[in-house]
C-alpha cells in the first residue's frame, strides 16, 4: 500500500494497442517525487533523448504528484512530459483541472503512452477498465467539441484531456487541453500527442487518495490554508493573472512590439482591472480549479461585433503576447485570439510572440507581403485572430508560424527577431529590466519560461516570503542588479521544480505557502522522510540536473544558454529600465559554478555523484 | 434561530474544497464521490452551487426510516439542530435515500446511511471555505445581512435615479 502515490503506472502501447498496469518504482518515486520530476526520470530512463520528437520512439507521459487530488491547497495538477518538437529539449507542461485529480482517483500516478497508433484513437479509463477506442469521428473537432463528444460516448462524468486541430496538424507549440480551457501549454506536447494519432484521454475514477499520516497532513494542510488568508489573495482572486500587467508595466518590462520596448501608452486599456470590469462574465470574480481557495480563473464574453464569442481566459501572458507585444490595444481581439488558441489547442504565448516577430520582420522588409497575403503591421487587431487560426490549420503563412519564430527566422535569413531561448518564445517579461529573469530564461531546461523558476517574482516583488530569501537575511531586491542573482536564481529554480513535482499549483507558493509547509505536506502524505530542508532542496536540484542531462544527451549544449542579441546588446530605449541590457556574461559563470557545472555547462562527476545521477 | 450551514451562492467559486475536506473527515481519504456536500459548476456563467443537507425541521429521511435509526436532535457542541443516523440501528435499507428531496443522504461502503453530521460542531467544509461561500451561522442573522445588502443596492439605485 502506498500513500500519496497510487502506486500504479498505466502503460499504453499505441502501436500494438496493448495496455498494462505496472507498479510504480518506489525508489524513483522517493527520489523524484512525482509530476515533473518523476516524469522526467521515467522518460530519461526509457528513451534515447536524441530521437525525433515526433517519431514513434518518443514517449508521452501524463504524470500526477503525490499531492494531486488531496485537500492541500491547489493540489490539482498533472504534468505532460515528453521530448519537445519545438526545442528538442525536455518538455514538461503542467495543467490543472478535474482531469488531473480524476486520473489519480482512477488509480494512476503515470500514464505512459508509447509508439504510434495506425488510426486515430482515444483512450478511455474507467477505474481498472481500460480501452482504446476508434476516434475517426472526433478527429478534426476542436478541443471544446472533443471533450463534449468524448463525454457523450463514455460518461458525462468523465474528465477529458485532448488535442485540437493544432495538435493534429503538428503545430510545434500545440497544447494538450483539458476540462474548462485548461492547457498543458508549452513546448508542443500536443503535437507529440497528435504524432501518435491519440486524440484524447478520458478518465473516470472512484477511488480516493489516502495519506500516510492523517493527523500530520491535516495540520500541514490547515497551516497552508491559513497562510493564504490575506488581502493580496483577494486581489488575485478578483483580477487573476491579468492583475500583474499593471505592475509589470510599472517596472518598464511589459513586452511591446516584439520586445523592442517595455512601456507603452495603452497598458491601462489591457490591464487586469479593465478585464475584470468589462469582458469578465462576472465582475471582479474568479472561478477555481479543484481544491483551490484562490480561484484566479476567468470566463470572458464578447456579446456583439466581429469578435463575439465566449471562452476561458485570457491570462496575463496571453494579453502580453497578443496585446502589447503585437501592439494591439483591443481587448476583444486579444480575447478572441485566446478563444481560437483554446479551441484549436495551441500555446497562446508562442502563438502571440511568433506573430509579433513576423510583424517586425514584415515591417523591416524581411518577409514579403506576398508570403503573408496581407500587410502585417503592429497593432493589427484582426490579424492576430486570423493568423492564430491560420497557424492552427497550417494554412498559408500559418504553416510558417506553426514551426515557431526561430524556424521562421531561419527561413527568412535571420533569427535576430526571434525573442526566446532554445527556440521557445519568451513569455511576457522583458528581461532587460529584470536581471534575475534574464538568467532564469537563459538557463531554463525547457527554454524561455516564466514558471520553471519564477525569477520574475523575485525581481518584481522585491523579496518573497520564502525561506530561500529569508535565510539570506534579504529584505528587498533590486531588479536591475545582477551580482546578487545567480544564487537566488539557482535556488528558486530548484524549489519550483519541487512545486511542479508535488502536484500543487505554483501560485500557492507565489502566494506565500512556503518550502517547509510544502515539505511537510509531501512527507505526511507519502510517509517519506525528505531529509529536512536540505534534502528537499537537493531533490529539486536532482530533477533540474537530470533535465539538463537529458538536454545534453539530446545534443543541446550550453551554447543555447543565451538570450537574443537584442536583450544582450540593445539597451532598453525607454521607461524605468532605460539603458539596461541583460548582463548575462557576468552572471552565467557564477551560476555554473554554483550548479557544480564546468565552463561548458556539463555537470561535474562530483555533482552527479552527490545527486545520485548515473 | 439556531446555527446552520448557510450558502452564499454569490461567493462560491466551485473549488470543491468542501467536498475534499468532508471526505477526509468522514472517510480518511480525499474523494469527492464520498463527500456529503456536492458542488455543481456552471462554468459558462462563472457560477457554482453547493448542495448539502438542510437538517430539515421535519426530515423525510427520519420519517420514512423503518428502523428508527434517523433522529432529529441538537448538536451538543454547537447547539445547532442536526439530523443524525444511528449506525447501530441502521439496516442499510436505503429508504432515506429515496425520500430525501436533496439527494443528501446515501449508503456507502460501510452499509449504513451517511449524511452531514456537522463534524462535532466544527463543519470542515465551512472551516476551509476561504471565500466565505459557506458559513456556520445563525440563519436569521444571515438573512438580515442579505436584506441589508438589498437595501444598500436599493438606496444606491434610488440616489442615482
Amino acid at each position: 500500500m502506498m500513500y500519496g502515490w497510487t502506486g500504479n503506472i498505466l502503460r499504453v502501447d499505441l502501436t500494438t494497442g496493448t495496455t498494462t498496469v505496472e507498479p510504480l518504482d518506489r525508489d524513483k518515486a522517493k527520489n523524484y517525487i512525482g509530476g515533473r520530476g518523476l516524469g522526467v526520470k521515467y522518460l530519461y530512463d526509457e528513451i534515447d533523448p536524441a530521437v525525433d520528437a515526433l517519431s514513434p520512439q518518443n514517449k508521452l507521459l501524463f504524470v500526477t504528484g503525490p499531492l494531486t487530488g488531496t485537500g492541500a491547497p491547489g493540489a490539482n495538477r498533472y504534468v505532460v512530459v515528453t521530448k519537445s518538437p519545438l526545442t528538442g529539449c525536455i518538455a514538461n507542461s503542467t495543467a490543472a483541472g478535474d482531469f488531473a485529480c480524476t486520473m489519480k482517483y482512477a488509480g494512476y500516478d503515470l500514464i505512459i503512452l508509447e509508439g504510434k497508433s495506425e488510426k486515430p484513437v482515444y483512450l478511455w479509463i474507467d477505474d481498472d477498465r481500460i480501452e482504446l477506442r476508434d476516434a475517426a469521428e472526433i478527429w478534426g473537432l476542436d478541443s471544446e467539441e472533443t471533450i463534449k463528444a468524448v463525454q457523450k460516448a463514455t460518461s458525462l462524468r468523465a474528465k477529458v484531456a485532448c488535442i485540437g486541430p493544432a495538435g493534429e496538424n503538428l503545430v510545434r507549440f500545440a497544447c494538450v487541453m483539458n476540462d474548462a480551457g485548461r492547457a498543458a501549454g508549452r513546448s508542443g506536447v500536443g503535437a507529440v500527442m497528435g504524432s501518435k494519432n491519440l486524440k484524447a484521454v478520458a478518465v473516470h475514477g472512484t477511488k480516493g487518495v489516502k495519506v500516510a499520516d492523517r493527523a500530520g497532513f491535516y495540520q500541514a494542510m490547515d497551516a497552508a490554508f491559513k497562510t493564504l488568508e490575506y488581502e493580496y489573495v483577494e486581489e488575485f482572486h478578483q483580477t487573476g493573472t491579468p492583475g500583474v500587467l499593471s505592475l509589470v508595466h510599472e517596472f518598464g518590462v511589459l513586452p511591446t512590439r516584439n520586445f523592442s520596448v517595455g512601456v507603452n501608452d495603452f497598458a491601462d486599456k489591457i490591464s487586469g482591472e479593465t478585464l475584470a470590469d468589462t469582458l469578465s462574465v462576472r465582475k471582479r470574480m474568479g472561478v477555481a480549479c479543484p481544491g483551490c481557495p484562490v480561484a484566479c480563473g476567468r470566463v470572458t464574453k464578447i456579446s456583439t461585433g466581429k469578435f463575439a464569442g465566449q471562452g476561458f481566459g485570457p491570462e496575463y501572458e496571453t494579453i502580453g503576447m497578443f496585446g502589447s507585444n503585437c501592439g494591439v490595444d483591443d481587448f476583444e481581439a486579444i480575447a478572441a485570439a485566446n478563444f481560437v488558441c483554446n479551441r484549436m489547442g495551441m500555446d497562446t504565448i508562442s502563438t502571440g510572440n511568433s506573430i509579433a516577430s513576423a510583424m517586425e520582420m514584415f515591417e523591416k522588409g524581411l518577409i514579403p507581403e506576398s508570403d503573408i497575403g496581407f500587410p502585417l503591421e503592429f497593432g493589427d487587431a484582426d490579424a492576430i485572430v486570423k493568423l492564430a487560426q491560420m497557424t492552427a490549420d497550417r494554412e498559408g503563412f500559418g504553416d510558417v508560424l506553426a514551426d515557431g519564430s526561430y524556424r521562421m527566422g531561419e527561413k527568412y535569413g535571420t533569427t535576430d527577431y526571434f525573442m526566446g531561448v532554445k527556440k521557445q518564445e519568451f513569455p511576457s517579461y522583458d528581461p532587460r529590466g529584470l536581471q534575475g529573469m534574464g538568467l532564469g530564461y537563459a538557463t531554463g531546461p525547457r527554454g524561455a519560461c516564466h514558471i520553471r523558476g519564477e525569477a520574475q517574482d523575485l525581481d518584481l516583488y522585491g523579496v518573497m516570503n520564502w525561506r530561500l530569501t529569508a535565510d539570506r537575511g534579504l529584505e528587498v531586491l533590486d531588479p536591475l542588479r545582477s551580482d546578487d542573482k545567480p544564487p537566488l536564481v539557482k535556488d528558486v529554480q530548484d524549489w519550483f521544480t519541487m512545486i511542479d513535482s508535488c502536484g500543487m499549483c505554483n501560485f500557492m507558493f507565489f502566494l506565500m505557502v512556503d518550502e517547509d509547509q510544502m515539505r511537510q505536506l509531501i512527507e505526511t502524505a507519502t510517509g517519506v522522510d525528505m531529509g529536512g530542508y536540505e534534502g528537499f532542496m537537493r531533490t529539486g536540484e536532482r530533477v533540474f540536473n537530470i533535465e539538463t542531462l537529458f538536454n545534453r544527451r539530446a545534443g543541446i549544449t550550453n551554447e543555447w544558454d543565451t538570450l537574443p542579441k537584442r536583450m544582450l546588446e540593445t539597451p532598453m530605449p525607454a521607461g524605468p529600465a532605460k539603458g539596461q541590457v541583460v548582463r548575462l556574461a557576468e552572471m552565467l559563470p557564477e551560476y555554473y559554478e554554483l550548479r557544480g557545472w564546468d565552463d561548458n555547462g556539463n555537470i561535474s562527476d562530483a555533482k552527479r555523484e552527490e545527486l545520485g545521477l548515473a | 434561530m439556531a446555527k446552520m450551514i448557510n450558502v452564499d451562492i454569490e461567493k462560491c467559486t466551485g473549488c470543491g474544497v468542501c467536498e475534499l475536506q468532508c471526505s477526509f473527515r468522514h472517510h480518511g481519504e480525499f474523494n469527492p464521490l464520498k463527500a456529503r456536500i456536492h458542488k455543481t459548476i456552471y462554468i459558462e456563467q462563472m457560477m457554482a452551487v453547493p448542495v448539502l443537507c438542510r437538517q430539515c425541521e421535519d426530515p423525510w429521511c427520519a420519517r420514512i426510516c423503518p428502523a428508527g435509526a434517523i433522529t432529529k436532535g441538537i448538536d451538543t457542541h454547537s447547539g445547532a439542530p442536526v439530523v443524525t443516523v444511528s449506525e447501530e440501528k441502521c439496516v442499510g435499507c436505503k429508504m432515506c435515500v429515496l425520500a430525501c428531496p436533496y439527494g443528501c443522504i446515501s449508503v456507502g461502503d460501510g452499509g449504513v446511511a451517511e449524511k452531514c453530521d456537522l463534524c462535532n460542531g466544527v463543519p470542515q467544509c465551512v472551516k476551509f471555505c476561504l471565500r466565505g461561500a459557506l458559513s456556520f451561522s445563525d440563519a436569521a442573522e444571515d438573512m438580515l445581512d442579505r436584506k441589508q445588502k438589498v437595501a444598500d443596492a436599493l438606496l444606491t439605485a434610488y440616489q442615482e435615479a
